[in-house]
């Protein structure tokens, strides 16, 4: 059973695809490009559908999901953390 | 999936583009005439009126997208004859003029000097010949190339990105090569991700039309923006659904272009493509105002992966509904024509979920309604560039 996808190689989050998940859950991943699999440990209850940091963070650092720049942390985020509006925000408009 | 003798069955119209609907529509050319156009679809069973809100004092570019809308609509091979109510006669004739290029059997009225119970008796007596007419037409077997099919996504979340988006993007790659036309817009939700359209393009005189109209749309977003757009694009269900920024719904969203096909040109809002191939229209991303556009550009099927499950359709336009989130596909369940879920399993992979979607598509094309068909949703909703005069 996979609780989290990642969509290739160096990308930065995954995302929960099954629900319920909960804050200390060891969690099984899939990393769909290059078929491999990765675990990480949640730090926080996550919604399916909703990012989970694969990395520790600092405030301004970019995050990379599909390969390319999704927009900029706003405060520090560590690895297992949910990672949504609250700690992530655009670079355009 | 072998599709070099592929084949759907279609109505094959007087200028012969193939439909997969035979529809007699009811077409009001301004708000005023939705009163008339809705009696005569409630006196002749089988028709359909396409009530909106707009058509009075517009002008220039903004009257110019009306008419190409409507005339577009009434041109659609969906489409197998139409009656235009307008409140004068002008501008109804403009529309049915329009219409009658293609050929097909179209009438028009004008409600002033009349009024509304004596256009209705005139106009039904006309919708009531057409619907009977349209009843006799058979499909013939046509080949894949006929069949037009436009995309949009809508309430995307993260899982369209995942298996929805990208098993549009399988089968498109796996349409392309047939010489299928195809359609993909949504200029604002490129944003983030426009330089991969951009590299896309077939050559650099498309890249460069490709790029003008990403940027005038930018232009209008960084003009009227009060804030980051959050809560607009993405909107607040993208935002439920996991989804955080525009860079990372753009990124989703053009999974849907799959990975080999090219954009071969770009078009104005509601144009009609000259040819085959993978065109990009300057449209925006609000989902029942794209499908009308593509519909009006003469699309005959539409492709619409979901992640939160948007549950619009288009009156004349099937709209086959993917899915890859496991929480709506078992919530909304009613909505979704192609549950694409295994992939966040692992159980099913794209190639797969790709050919799941052409076996619906080719079912849809045969004349199997989609969910949003059977659910009577019929959005048709016109674009408007900006105030009324």
């Amino acid at each position: 059973m996979i609780h989290f996808v990642v969509h290739e190689e160096g990308d930065g989050v995954g995302v929960v695809v099954v629900e319920g998940v909960r804050a200390g859950q060891h969690l099984a991943g899939w990393i769909m490009e290059e078929n491999r699999d990765v675990e990480v440990v949640a730090k926080n209850d996550i919604p399916i559908g909703h990012k989970l940091a694969l990395r520790d963070y600092r405030d301004g650092d970019t995050i990379i999901k599909y390969g390319v720049d999704i927009g900029r942390v706003l405060k520090p985020i560590a690895k297992g953390e949910h990672v949504h509006v609250h700690n992530l925000k655009t670079k355009r408009w | 999936m072998d599709l070099s003798k592929a084949s759907f069955w279609g109505y094959r119209r007087e200028n012969g583009r193939i439909g997969v609907r035979n529809h007699v529509i009811i077409l009001p050319v301004d708000d005023l005439s939705n009163a008339a156009a809705q009696a005569v679809e409630n006196n002749i069973k089988g028709t359909l009126a396409l009530a909106h809100p707009y058509g009075r004092l517009q002008f220039g570019a903004d009257l110019e997208l009306h008419f190409r809308t409507l005339i577009g609509t009434g041109a659609n091979p969906n489409v197998a004859a139409a009656v235009v109510i307008g409140i004068e006669d002008g501008w109804a004739q403009r529309v049915a003029d329009g219409i009658a290029k293609t050929g097909k059997r179209v009438s028009y009225f004008g409600i002033e000097g009349h009024g509304d119970l004596e256009t209705v008796k005139r106009a039904s007596q006309v919708a009531k010949e057409y619907v009977q007419w349209a009843s006799e037409l058979r499909r013939e077997e046509r080949p894949l190339k006929d069949l037009w099919v436009s995309t949009k996504c809508g309430e995307s979340d993260t899982t369209s990105g995942i298996g929805a988006n990208p098993c549009v993007g399988n089968a498109f790659d796996k349409l392309y090569p047939h010489g299928v036309t195809l359609v993909f817009g949504e200029t604002t939700e490129l944003t983030g991700g426009e330089h991969l359209v951009a590299a896309r393009c077939r050559n650099d005189a498309v890249r460069k039309k490709f790029q003008a109209m990403f940027d005038r749309y930018q232009e209008v977003i960084n003009r009227h923006k009060t804030s980051d757009l959050s809560e607009s694009q993405p909107t607040k269900g993208n935002i439920a659904g996991g989804l955080t920024t525009i860079e990372e719904k753009a990124l989703g969203n053009i999974q849907k272009i799959g990975r080999q096909c090219l954009v071969d040109g770009v078009l104005d809002k509601a144009e009609m493509p000259t040819g085959p191939g993978l065109w990009f229209m300057d449209s925006s991303s609000a989902a029942a105002e794209m499908v009308t556009l593509c519909a009006a550009s003469g699309y005959v099927v539409h492709f619409f992966p979901t992640g939160q499950c948007n549950v619009i359709g288009n009156p004349i336009l099937p709209v086959i509904k993917i899915c890859a989130n496991p929480r709506t596909v078992r919530l909304m369940a009613d909505h979704i024509d192609v549950d694409v879920s295994g992939i966040t399993r692992r159980e099913l992979n794209m190639d797969q979920a790709g050919d799941k979607l052409l076996e619906c598509m080719f079912r849809t094309a045969n004349g199997r309604l989609t969910a949003a068909e059977a659910l009577g949703h019929r959005e048709f909703v016109l674009t408007r560039l900006y105030e009324s005069a």
